[in-house]
């Protein structure tokens, strides 16, 4: 991280939904000109690295170039999931700002 | 494909996202269908995962109850106008038990001096094929999970799709109440009945799915779960409207909403729907069809209108995906609060205090500590996001402990609830505002089954 890098917040949209112990996070950019910047910066290897405390068993990124999105599916992050998880959100519908407070180093002009 | 009628529109509003949805929202949307020509429809999305399982148990207490619990909160509003402009209701509401909800909504109607005809989907609970005893069960139910706990069980539903609802919109019914319908195949069996598409016309059960799909969580296709202060500024959060699909006969698809209703249908608004938990964008698997969003563009048409393109549809799974409903587990939670001066470092000892006292008497248990304020939403059973947090040095001064355990044994939690109660008098300065409950945690286990043992069926009411 330097100090150019940027909040992901301030580029991208995000929304996470649940199915058992597997979280899905979308992301989208605000302006199709990012979109790129974005699938070059968040792969699954940094999202994998943001979630590590969860210890994630698999990530898999589905890319939505007609969307300027990508669909990330995070198996195993939800501490049980809601079905039996001691967290205070079991269905881990905050973690969509996990991902948006990621810094990425900044997009080209 | 060219032909000389004229394109034919459906509208279908949803007037609830889930069972805690606002009941006032759909008083506007039904104003708002009764003015638009063409078929219209209205439908209630009140199940999710474990809702069913606790709906069982209801029935099981009382077999007059077992539907949403907050159904009649919804439809009392709005029945006599829905039947007034002849709009059909369909609702998965019914949960566990669909008849009583119809033998209570009749009643109502009754006093009320109407009368509709309500039909009943049932075909989705397969607890009567698992035998009144455990050890049968498995012989019985040779799809259940090997390693499922049989004793365990209290609930067990299939996700069924939209022809017996689009049988019984075909055959009159004013008001559908099913149990575990899936949850876009309410607005699916509204489409097949409006536009006469036929269940294995995969394309055109796509783009009903993908409506259905949009609309299924209420409003937040509309401006909810998605405001930003900043960033996504959405207008009169109180006052969302629900959303509205127009769905030609031409398969075209366009997502607005309640006229004058706070809120905002955005494209933005309808990418983060479309994708909301999907897993694989080309295959999101429904009892109807294999939705594939994976191609799809979206268009902003004017303002709060939003079409949708380029979606496609592959054959249905020849699985259906049941949920086993299982017992067994409790879950509790316990949180104390410390604010002003150094609380970071009151609630870290209060931290330290519980974690010493329940690792020498309660070793059995996993307890999981936050410190709201510092980590909790994003925090980890281990603590490590909690760690990070802490070395970072956070400037707070209002923090909470918060003990959460799921255990088999509650008696166990209880005594560690009470331990957390207990720093009040035996942990740091200034500890208030102690909360604690404890409550069953009902569990679902999915499995797959071949369809062809699933038999969704209508009866009247």
């Amino acid at each position: 991280m330097t100090n150019q890098d940027v909040l992901l917040a301030d580029f991208a949209h995000a929304r996470a939904g649940d199915k058992g112990n597997t979280l899905n996070v979308a992301i989208f950019t605000f302006e199709s000109r990012h979109y790129a910047w974005l699938e070059q910066h968040l792969s699954e290897a940094a999202v994998a690295s943001r979630f590590s405390h969860r210890h994630p068993q698999k990530i898999t990124r589905y890319c939505l170039p007609h969307l300027d999105g990508m669909n990330f599916v995070i198996e195993g992050a939800l501490e049980g999931g809601v079905n039996q998880s001691a967290t205070l959100d079991r269905h881990g519908k905050s973690l969509s700002y996990l991902l948006l407070g990621m810094r990425l180093p900044p997009p080209d002009g | 494909m060219s032909s000389s009628q004229p394109i034919r529109y459906a509208h279908i509003g949803c007037g609830a996202g889930f069972a805690g949805d606002r009941p006032d929202a759909a008083v506007a949307l039904v104003e708002a269908l009764a003015e638009r020509d063409g078929a219209r429809y209205l439908f209630f999305e009140l199940l999710a995962e474990r809702t069913l399982a606790e709906a069982q148990l209801r029935k099981l207490e009382d077999p007059a109850l077992g539907y949403a619990t907050h159904l009649f909160a919804f439809l009392e509003p709005i029945v006599e106008s829905c039947l007034a402009h002849g709009i059909p209701i369909i609702t998965n509401g019914g949960a566990a038990n669909p008849v009583a909800a119809a033998q209570r909504l009749r009643q109502q109607l009754k006093r009320q001096g109407l009368d509709a005809k309500i039909a009943c989907v049932m075909g989705d609970d397969l607890g009567g094929e698992l035998g009144e005893e455990p050890g049968d069960r498995a012989a019985i139910a040779d799809w259940l999970p090997a390693d499922c706990p049989l004793e365990e069980i209290v609930s067990c539903n299939v996700y069924i799709g939209a022809e017996a609802v689009t049988q019984a919109l075909h055959d009159g019914a004013d008001i559908v109440i099913g149990g575990r319908l899936a949850d876009p195949s309410m607005a699916v069996g509204a489409l097949c009945h409006a536009h006469g598409w036929a269940a294995d016309d995969w394309q055109h059960l796509a783009v009903a799915t993908a409506a259905g799909h949009l609309l299924e969580c209420g409003t937040q296709i509309t401006g909810g779960y998605f405001a930003d202060a900043r960033r996504k500024t959405v207008t009169d959060l109180a006052n969302l409207g629900c959303p509205i699909a127009e769905v030609g006969s031409d398969a075209s698809l366009v997502i607005t909403k309640t006229p004058g209703s706070g809120g905002c249908v955005t494209e933005q608004t309808v990418k983060e729907q479309l994708l909301y938990e999907v897993h694989d964008p080309a295959a999101y698997l429904t009892p109807d069809v294999t939705l594939d969003v994976s191609r799809a563009r979206l268009e902003t048409l004017g303002p709060d209108r939003v079409a949708i393109h380029d979606v496609h549809g592959h054959p249905a799974p020849a699985t259906l995906k049941g949920n086993l409903g299982l017992r067994g587990l409790w879950f509790g939670e316990a949180g104390i609060s410390y604010a002003g001066p150094d609380a970071v470092e009151r609630a870290q000892l209060a931290l330290e205090i519980l974690r010493q006292r329940l690792g020498a008497r309660l070793p059995q248990l996993r307890p999981h500590f936050d410190l709201i304020g510092v980590a909790s939403l994003f925090n980890d059973g281990s603590g490590e996001w909690l760690e990070k947090r802490l070395r970072e040095a956070p400037a707070v001064e209002d923090v909470r402990l918060r003990l959460g355990i799921v255990d088999r044994d509650r008696t166990a939690i209880d005594l560690a609830l009470q331990e957390l109660e207990a720093l009040y008098l035996n942990g740091p300065a200034g500890g208030g505002g102690v909360r604690r409950q404890l409550s069953e945690s009902l569990r679902t286990r999915s499995f797959l089954i071949a369809r062809e043992r699933v038999m969704p069926f209508v009866s009247w009411q």
